[in-house]
């Protein structure tokens, strides 16, 4: 018994590509279709492994963007410069296509639905797509958590998920949304125009009193800063949930 | 890649999840774990991984003390964890 458990977690799938999204000049969606896949939990990622003609292969992590329970598995991908695997993703793969992938896996970056407390969300760049699972999930479920998404990008066309995530924000306990552009700001933008510092964090998060359930993903240097703010704020070390996608640029 | 500062390359040991899967028959990412450096309990998920573009391998590293608690490399005749400081693992009930 203990020997299919095994399997299952180290079967590597072969995905089929059953379509493509551009969300933004450099990222993409890619919908697969994952035979046997076991389902996942909000905040998990695959390893995606692909394969050279010459037997070279290159494996890379990717978090899951579509919620538990859709029949086909979303990954979001940002196209890094001279990022190997990145670029075919986003550029060369068409519908059609196959390729490797093992998962879901991590089981410690995940965010539990049934958890009340409120649940703070802070995302630079890419790193708004295990986070935008949640939210999806959230959605799904019809959950209450109070939720709020600080979402650092460069300009208003780097938002992933703008047009979702402003009518996810419309409904009756929705997510708050909060956007911040690091970049050059569109005319007359009334919003926040910097990047995330300890200030900004102070204004958007609960204090740490009401100890919300935070989850802080991007690149390496953003989600050592949030972190180390969040603490400084007085929130508690373990229930600051950090992913850090490396040096992957500025957002 | 031009890098002026290496704590840049610094993951979380969450981001290994998928390779210890090849050690463990479980998800050990959420398990607590002990460092015998300086005392530390947490998740390894938690912990930082330096997985560096052309290494052979993967180290994880205390993040509080930064001692190295193990590695992970792949070989020719398979995947070897060697333990440095992990003095425990504790897996939850169920986990």
């Amino acid at each position: 018994m203990a020997g299919t458990a095994l399997l299952g977690r180290l079967t590597w799938r072969l995905g089929t590509v059953v379509a493509l999204r551009d969300e933004t000049s450099t990222v993409r969606t890619i919908v697969l279709d994952v035979p046997e896949w076991p389902g996942h939990r909000p905040g998990q990622h695959v390893d995606v492994r692909l394969t050279a003609e010459d037997g070279y292969q290159a494996e890379r992590s990717y978090s899951i963007a579509s919620p538990p329970g859709r029949e086909q598995v979303e990954l979001t991908v940002e196209r890094l410069p001279d990022g190997e695997v990145s670029s075919y993703l986003v550029g060369e793969l068409r519908e059609g296509d196959q390729f490797e992938l093992r998962g879901p896996i991590g089981g410690y970056f995940v965010w539990n639905a049934g958890d009340e407390a409120p649940l703070l969300l802070v995302a630079g760049g890419s790193g708004v797509v295990p986070l935008m699972c949640m939210v999806r999930h959230r959605a799904a479920v019809g959950a209450r958590t109070p939720t709020r998404l600080l979402y650092s990008a460069r300009t208003l066309d780097d938002l992933i998920y703008r047009t979702e995530l402003e009518q996810l924000a419309q409904g009756d306990r929705s997510p708050e949304v909060v956007p911040t552009l690091t970049g050059v700001t569109p005319p007359g933008w009334t919003g926040l125009a910097r990047r995330i510092d300890e200030r900004m964090l102070a204004d958007v998060a609960w204090p740490a009193a009401e100890r919300p359930a935070i989850f802080v993903c991007g690149p390496t240097a953003l989600v050592e800063s949030v972190a180390r703010d969040l603490v400084d704020l007085g929130h508690e070390p373990g229930r600051v949930k950090t992913e850090r996608f490396g040096p992957t640029g500025g957002t | 890649m031009p890098l002026t500062d290496e704590n840049e390359l610094r993951l979380d040991g969450n981001a290994l999840a998928g390779e210890l899967g090849r050690v463990f028959a479980v998800d050990v990412t959420a398990a607590d774990g002990r460092c015998g450096h300086c005392g530390r309990v947490a998740p390894l998920g938690a912990q930082h991984l330096y997985r560096y573009p052309s290494a052979p391998g993967a180290v994880v590293r205390c993040s509080a003390c930064g001692s190295m608690l193990f590695v992970l490399v792949d070989l020719p005749d398979g995947v070897r964890m060697t333990i440095g400081s992990l003095s425990w693992l504790r897996l939850a009930p169920g986990g």
